[in-house]
Order: C-alpha cells, then sequence, then structure tokens
C-alpha cells in the first residue's frame, strides 16, 4: 500500500514538483509572477481585519458597558447587536452593509461597507467573549472597588475591563483570524484590492485559478498562522502576574 | 461616630438584622462576635452602603448613609472595608493596588499616591514588595496589602469583616498584629472576628450578635467574664 502511495506520488510530482495532474497542466511561474500584487492585496486584507478588530473591540466594550447598565432600552441594543451578528451569516451582514443600506440612498464603497461589516460582527462575537469572561471574575472585585470610593464606571474601567480584556486575549486573537479571514467576503460587493479580490481578477485575468487560489490560501495561513504566533508572544509579555 | 438605629435588613424572606442600635465612638474599638449567619458581616456592608436597608438609619459624622442625596463614593473616603477574601486586584502589582484610590478617588498625583502607599505598605510589613503581583504573596500578605489600600484613603474608620477566617492558622497572626497595631495608634474600628483572644485584648466594647440581634454588648471582661444572655453564654462556652 505505502509503495503504491509512493509510486502515485512520484508520478505526481516528478520533480518534487507539481506539473501535471488529470488534464490540467500547472503553470506555477505565471501565478508566482504576480505575487507582489497579491502581497499588496494582503496588505489591505490585514488593514481591513486590524481595524475592524480595533473598532470591533472599542464596540465591544462599549456593548459590554451597555449590557452592565441596567438599563432595558440598552441592554435590548447590546443583545440584539449580538444576536444579530452571531446568529447570521457574515455574508449577510457585510450585504446589509453595501446593497442593504443602499435601498435607503446609503452608498459605501465596497471597503467601507467591507469594514463595517466585518467590524458589526467582530463587535458581536468579541460582546459575547466578554460576557464569558465577566463570569470568571468574582463580584467581589468590583465591590472591594467600590469600598475603596470608585465609582461603578471607574471600578470597571479600572479592576474589571483590564481582567476581561486579558482573559479574552486569547479568543480574541480567534477572532482576528476570522477577521482576516470574512475579508474574502469582500468580493461579493464589488472588493478587488483585497488578497481575494485581487486574486479574483488576476484569475479572471489568466485562467490560472488553481495556481492563483492555492497562492492565495497559502498567503491566507500564512498570515493567520503569524497572528496565533504573534498573539501568543504578546500575551507572554503583557501578562506577567 | 457612627451611628446605628434600628437597623433592618431582609435578603428575601431571611430578616438578617432585627433592629440594631449601637454607637461607636471616634477612636473606639468595637469587636462583634457570634455565629455564622448571626447579622454580623451584614452590617458592616450596610454601614458603608455596599447594601441598602430596608428601615432604621446610620448616620456617619452626621451624615445618613443611606439617604438619596448621600454620595456614597464620597462617604466612603471615610470609611474602609476590608473583607475575609481580601480581594487583592490580580493585574496591578502591589504598589498599583494601593495607589489605585488615591489616584482615581482623591485625584492624587502619581508620586504623591506612591509616597503614601509606600508608607502605608511599610507600615503593614510589606515594604519589599512594592513591585510584586499579588499572586505571588501568601494570603496573610495580600490581606495586609488589602488593610494598606484602605488606609491608603486616610480613613476615618475601618471596617474589618472576619479578616483572618480565610487564612491558613500560622498566617492568622500576621494580620492580626497589624490591627492591633491600628488599634493602639487610635484607629476607630468595627471588627467582624472569630479570634476571641483578639477581641478580648483589643477591643473596648464586645456586641454578641445572634439570630439577627444584638443581644449583648460590654466591656471584654464583662462580656468575657460575666455573659448575661444565654445564648452568649452558651456561645462562648462552645468556642472555648
Amino acid at each position: 500500500m505505502a509503495a503504491r502511495i509512493t509510486r502515485a506520488a512520484f508520478l505526481l510530482f516528478p520533480k518534487g514538483r507539481i506539473t501535471q495532474m488529470f488534464d490540467y497542466t500547472f503553470q506555477w511561474k505565471q501565478a508566482l509572477n504576480r505575487l507582489p500584487q497579491m502581497l499588496d492585496g494582503a496588505m489591505v486584507t490585514m488593514e481591513i481585519a486590524i481595524l475592524s478588530m480595533g473598532l470591533g473591540i472599542l464596540l465591544a466594550i462599549l456593548l459590554t458597558v451597555m449590557r452592565l447598565s441596567g438599563s432595558r432600552p440598552l441592554m435590548a441594543f447590546a443583545t440584539t447587536w449580538v444576536e444579530i451578528a452571531r446568529n447570521t451569516p457574515a455574508l449577510f451582514q457585510i450585504y446589509m452593509a453595501h446593497f442593504g443600506v443602499a435601498s435607503f440612498g446609503i452608498h459605501f464603497s465596497p471597503f467601507v461597507s467591507l469594514l463595517i461589516g466585518i467590524t458589526f460582527n467582530n463587535a458581536g462575537y468579541l460582546t459575547e467573549n466578554f460576557r464569558g469572561a465577566l463570569k470568571a471574575i468574582p463580584d467581589t472585585q468590583g465591590r472591594a472597588g467600590r469600598s475603596l470610593g470608585l465609582t461603578q464606571l471607574q471600578a470597571f474601567r479600572h479592576i474589571i475591563m483590564p481582567q476581561m480584556l486579558r482573559i479574552s486575549f486569547l479568543p480574541m486573537t480567534n477572532q482576528m483570524v476570522w477577521a482576516i479571514l470574512m475579508t474574502s467576503l469582500g468580493v461579493t460587493v464589488g472588493m478587488n484590492s483585497d488578497l481575494y479580490g485581487v486574486t479574483q481578477d488576476l484569475n479572471a485575468l489568466t485562467f490560472r485559478t488553481f495556481e492563483l487560489f492555492a497562492l492565495a490560501g497559502v498567503i491566507f495561513y500564512l498570515i493567520t498562522k503569524a497572528i496565533t504566533f504573534g498573539g501568543r508572544l504578546i500575551a507572554a509579555r503583557l501578562f506577567r502576574y | 461616630m457612627i451611628e446605628i438605629q434600628n437597623v433592618r435588613k431582609s435578603f428575601g424572606d431571611l430578616e438578617v438584622l432585627k433592629g440594631i442600635d449601637l454607637t461607636v465612638q471616634r477612636g473606639e474599638v468595637v469587636t462583634v462576635i457570634g455565629g455564622s449567619g448571626s447579622g454580623k458581616s451584614t452590617l458592616l456592608t450596610c454601614i458603608n452602603g455596599l447594601e441598602p436597608i430596608d428601615s432604621g438609619r446610620i448616620t456617619i459624622d452626621g451624615t445618613e448613609v443611606h439617604a438619596k442625596s448621600t454620595n456614597l463614593n464620597k462617604l466612603r473616603r471615610k470609611v474602609g472595608i476590608v473583607f475575609q477574601q481580601w480581594n487583592a486586584f490580580p493585574h496591578l502589582t502591589v504598589m498599583e493596588n494601593v495607589t489605585l484610590a488615591p489616584r482615581k478617588v482623591l485625584g492624587m498625583a502619581k508620586a504623591e499616591a506612591e509616597a503614601i502607599a509606600e508608607k502605608q505598605l511599610r507600615h503593614v510589613g510589606l515594604g519589599d514588595k512594592l513591585t510584586t503581583y499579588p499572586s505571588r504573596l501568601s494570603g496573610g500578605q495580600q490581606q495586609r496589602m488589602a488593610i494598606a489600600r484602605a488606609l491608603a484613603m486616610s480613613p476615618d474608620y475601618m471596617l474589618f469583616d472576619e479578616v483572618t477566617s480565610a487564612l491558613d492558622p500560622q498566617l492568622v497572626g500576621e494580620v492580626l498584629e497589624t490591627l492591633k497595631m491600628l488599634a493602639e495608634e487610635g484607629m476607630t474600628m468595627i471588627c467582624v472576628t472569630h479570634e476571641m483572644g483578639f477581641a478580648r485584648d483589643v477591643s473596648k466594647r464586645v456586641a454578641f450578635f445572634h439570630q439577627g440581634i444584638m443581644a449583648e454588648i460590654g466591656a471584654p471582661d464583662q462580656l468575657f467574664g460575666d455573659p448575661q444572655h444565654p445564648e452568649t453564654q452558651k456561645f462562648l462556652a462552645n468556642v472555648r
């Protein structure tokens, strides 16, 4: 069995490189020639992911405060946001941010629509992460803060929130990975400057479909691996207690 | 002066305080003893307004704690409280734990707050732990840090809620020594405790709580030597 697999692999990769399979002739060079354009696209992808993460964290903190506020309208607002973000497709959210609002005469560029859509999604998921993290922090922490004369908001800001962010840091890197991958949905609203959009355009130009998308897949993989690894490094430096 | 007048407090159907009257003068040390569920810890959290009360009133230097017009955050600067669970803030160093409230509540500059914090931490014997995180401290050290944290606000009154109950036996002594030192310096204190030796040595008056009622209060010699209330007699017979 093992010998047969080896022989098959040798047929497929005669010089350790895929050149031909079925009736398809691989032309990796054509795809690799386009690598600089794709890396430019990868920069845009990272830009959107980083922006949507930054904004998403700020919004999630705001939504968390709303949830804790005790005010019914604010709690309902935050809950609705989280429910929609977590229970509808990300594609729907990005569509609504582009074509949905366009129905009301509001027109965003694909970049802005994609950013809004992913930020909306990030904020919803992160708020839910924060809720889990809050459960891990004893009530007595806030109480101790209040007993020292801190206001409720000060106690949240200086005592609860830092612990909450620490506990949810690794889930946050997951969400960052998600944000990177979600940028690929931008093509549906006409985004063509991010990694996936660039790849799609190059494909239309060259028809090297497999090679180009495989290359894009590798770049996506490397970016997300770098985020996971970087996240661990940051966590180790940031949270020494 | 802390004045507690006919205070009642229920959690659901359970009435934990059934009309408590107690006045604590400045410079006085009052310890509160009694079985669990007698309402003694609840009384402390009511005094600094962490818990609302159902009826009666508590005033601190003439300010009614539970009046709507009272700014509790301001009032709490006067009244420090230390809990059974010391509640160290784990993400802050010992120094940052102690400087947080002076900086954020009193608006002190960092250097000023640190000078005060260092003084208080030396006072409780933690002068060499300033940059340590609480997770590296023993329970007794964390509890002493919590005391320094409360003291850094220069409170006029200190409330201690069973501060040694969660400690390993060999760590109890160091915390009690700290409390004794404060008492000797003239701090006004209300201590809920199970440490009878401490109650006897340090307090001016000892109150015995039983099922939400202050059954008996008196000088330590009188209360421990010649308890009047049958429940006090029973309790003391059991703890000895």
